[in-house]
């Protein structure tokens, strides 16, 4: 680790250069920029998740910590390269002050050339990621409905404001939930009639699940809640029954198809770094997203007719 | 060696440190002896101390006291007047004597690092004491710095006056982007392979992208950089010599004089647009925030007018007529107070004819580019696609890098070193001749005057990548500038 104390951005980008210098690897071998814009609160989680999902995207991460204050704006910086953290770079800034309004000024010297840069707010982000002065450098913005206290709102603010590389890991985390659905649908099921989803309160995962279904299927789509983690359980009325996809410990589920013997079905929870390294995986428009955020809103508000 | 102007800042940062880190090399004849001349009441001893804390200070090598020995028993201090007969005579009767002591055989190099102001009084009177002429074996070198002239008109003024006393093969103008390892890299790179020549050419690049960005402001250098600009300051001189070289003709021979007939015939070629305000941007860096760093706008910096039209930022495209480049625009950028310093060519290629991949798959594909990085880390990056692992197919754009100052174990001479050798061993390859500079001049006048006559330049956002006029200048073409 390499510690700079009231630094400046280009000092730090002379520090790495150095530093790989030294460890004999000094060709930049990686991917893309993934710039994290959080809290104290937050940091240790998020820095933490990136490093692991930087096994698999090789990147550098700049973590902007924000430490607004009335205390002299200065930037300290702490390098980590190579070592136990795996392939890219870490830089752990903490913008103090006034610095804590112009992160960009800081992040805009660090930016890898050439390669894509991924903007990351592991606390639920900005009203507008692509207006926002960090995110409108990224070509893929990942904000967090979940961290969210209001998250009914949060989720019209996304579809409001949505911009093509807006993502979020709320949706990210349906992922599973969505394969299996739709792999589940690949039998013969019947006619669909109507969808429900059961869900944790507050869980904006199962919100965007049931707004996807509703878009998909073009069926009324409804939501309960429960006690149990996550995302629980949906139930797909047909004309032949009811598929069934239900999860009680957050970590293996039954399905349940007419006609067909139940099976269980690995179903976990994923982590943090998982769930970041699959939203990597893909840096084009997730237009399906976009698509469920419509289909949020009228499932929570099917009086208000929707726009062709 | 006669060094004008001793007490300036780049004699002090760049030419003795230089000399210093030669002479540790062992690349310095060892005869080798240094006078400096100013109006200081200064002994010998007093100079050699200067350069002594100049060296310790700014050497890229390690300081040996025996080296040091045996450069500053060759220093010279003359205390004078550059109006003055006697500081001249003065002058002579030191270097005669070191020519006798030293065995410096005649052999006279005068480093002007002083303003083009002055230029006819020094040369006149290095004229007149008889300084510039040599007997048949000895030769006599004049290096100048740049700006070399402010417009074409001031620019043949200069080396007419130069060059009544010395002949356009002695006169060696400094131009230091050019003593880059990179650049000479760029053209053993180009000439050297059989690699890129093939794609060298319309047929495979799309357009070309020269920038050079520095991170710092004008940093109390108003006196110099108000009234000149960004465009007179690097584009006049770095960025078309890079342009050039970027451009040319395979030359027969690494000879300066074969070097040199390509740049001249590319420079020749150069077309400027036909709308210059759809395709040039000029603007001035804004107030605030640079690297973590609360920093002022240029018309709030001391000793600049609030109603300056000086440009911070210039960008301009050119188009070259020939058959290799017809239709391939050269966009040249430069600017102070931006997002970091980098000074680079990016060769950008045209996209595949035929992609049998979906879009889908290539949309985060970009135009495969080649780039060749000055600074700070020297060295050069191939961009083109690659798959992301995966079960899904999709191609992102991905980096090769190499990196000089790692792969090579010893450390790139810096610029100044290599420009002092080659003044010394009489070798110009790098030397823009006056014949360059008057047609660089030509590029660029039409493109000042134009700017001229139309007021303040637009602000920009310091710590960014320039105005809006730059971007918009790059959208009207179906383009848009690299991120370095």
């Amino acid at each position: 680790m390499i510690n700079l104390p009231n630094t400046q951005a280009n000092a730090v980008a002379a520090a790495i250069n150095q530093e790989r210098r030294r460890m004999g690897s000094p060709a930049v071998g990686m991917v893309l920029t993934l710039l994290v814009i959080t809290d104290e609160l937050h940091q240790a989680d998020a820095l933490q998740a990136a490093t692991q999902a930087a096994r698999e995207h090789p990147m550098r991460i700049i973590g902007l910590i924000e430490r607004p204050g009335r205390g002299e704006a200065h930037l300290d910086a702490q390098i980590y390269v190579g070592g136990d953290e795996g392939p890219g770079e870490l830089i752990a800034c903490r913008l103090h002050g006034e610095l804590a309004k112009h992160a960009g000024s800081v992040a805009i010297p660090l930016l890898l050339p050439d390669t894509p840069v991924v903007a990351w707010w592991p606390t639920a982000g900005p009203d507008k990621p692509a207006d926002d002065p960090i995110g409108k450098h990224a070509q893929r913005r990942i904000t967090d409905t979940a961290e969210s206290s209001k998250y009914l709102e949060e989720l019209g603010v996304r579809l409001t404001h949505y911009v093509p590389g807006d993502t979020d890991l709320a949706w990210t985390r349906t992922t599973p939930w969505r394969s299996m659905l739709a792999a589940a649908l690949d039998q013969p099921v019947g006619q669909i009639t109507a969808a429900k989803v059961t869900v944790q309160a507050r869980n904006p995962s199962g919100v965007l699940l049931a707004g996807w279904l509703h878009k998909r299927l073009n069926v009324p789509t409804s939501i309960a809640h429960s006690k149990e983690p996550g995302i629980s359980k949906v139930v797909l009325t047909t004309s032949l029954g009811e598929v069934t996809l239900s999860r009680a410990d957050g970590r293996v589920a039954q399905l349940e198809v007419p006609g067909t013997p139940a099976s269980t079905v690995a179903l976990s929870r994923r982590t943090l770094a998982e769930l970041l390294a699959e939203e990597l995986r893909r840096l084009d428009p997730d237009e399906i997203y976009a698509e469920a955020l419509v289909g949020v809103e009228s499932v929570l508000h099917p009086e208000v007719k929707q726009r062709a | 060696m006669v060094i004008f102007g001793v007490t300036g800042d780049l004699s002090r940062k760049k030419v003795m440190p230089a000399i210093y880190d030669l002479a540790n090399r062992g690349l310095l004849p060892p005869g080798f002896a240094l006078v400096g001349f100013a109006r200081r009441d200064w002994a010998d001893q007093d100079f050699a101390q200067i350069v002594h804390d100049s060296v310790r200070e700014h050497a890229r090598t390690e300081f040996r006291e025996d080296v040091w020995q045996q450069l500053a028993s060759g220093i010279r201090f003359v205390a004078g007047d550059l109006a003055s007969d006697e500081s001249f005579d003065e002058l002579k009767r030191v270097v005669d004597d070191l020519d006798n002591t030293r065995g410096t055989h005649g052999n006279h190099a005068f480093y002007l690092s002083i303003p083009p102001s002055m230029f006819p009084v020094v040369v006149q009177q290095l004229q007149r004491s008889g300084l510039a002429e040599s007997n048949q074996d000895a030769w006599r070198r004049v290096v100048i710095e740049k700006p070399f002239g402010n417009n074409l008109e001031t620019a043949q003024e200069l080396n007419s006056i130069v060059g009544k006393v010395f002949p356009s093969g002695s006169v060696f103008r400094i131009d230091h982007y050019l003593g880059k390892e990179t650049v000479q890299n760029m053209l053993a790179i180009r000439f050297a392979n059989n690699l890129y020549e093939p794609i060298w050419n319309a047929n495979y690049v799309d357009h070309v992208q020269i920038t050079m960005a520095e991170d710092i402001g004008i940093a109390g250098r108003a006196g110099y950089y108000d009234g000149i600009g960004a465009a007179r300051d690097v584009i006049q001189n770095h960025l078309l010599q890079l342009m050039a070289l970027t451009a040319m003709e395979e030359p027969t021979s690494f000879q300066a004089d074969s070097v040199r007939i390509e740049k001249e015939k590319v420079l020749g070629a150069i077309v400027l647009p036909s709308d210059l305000t759809s395709h040039t941007a000029r603007g001035q860096y804004a107030a605030g925030w640079q690297g973590g760093v609360e920093v002022c706008g240029y018309l709030d910096e001391d000793g600049i007018n609030k109603d300056s039209i000086t440009e911070t930022f210039a960008a301009v495209r050119l188009d070259i007529d020939t058959r290799r480049w017809a239709g391939v625009p050269f966009y040249l950028r430069a600017g102070k107070r931006l997002g970091r310093r980098v000074t680079e060519v990016a060769v950008v290629f045209k996209k595949a004819p035929h992609q049998i991949f979906g879009a889908s798959s290539t949309q985060e594909l970009s135009n495969n580019a080649m780039v060749f990085r000055m600074q700070p880390d020297e060295g050069m990056t191939v961009r083109f696609g690659s798959k992301v692992p995966g079960t899904a197919l999709e191609v992102r754009d991905v980096t090769m890098d190499f990196a000089y100052g790692d792969s090579f174990t010893e450390a790139s001479p810096e610029a100044y070193e290599r420009l002092i050798l080659d003044v010394l061993l009489g070798d110009p390859p790098l030397f823009p001749r006056h014949e360059e500079v008057e047609l660089q001049w030509k590029i660029l006048d039409p493109i000042l005057e134009h700017w001229s006559a139309l007021g303040q330049p637009e602000q920009y956002a310091s710590g960014g990548w320039g105005p809006h006029e730059s971007y918009d200048m790059m959208t009207r073409d179906g383009r848009m500038w690299r991120r370095p």
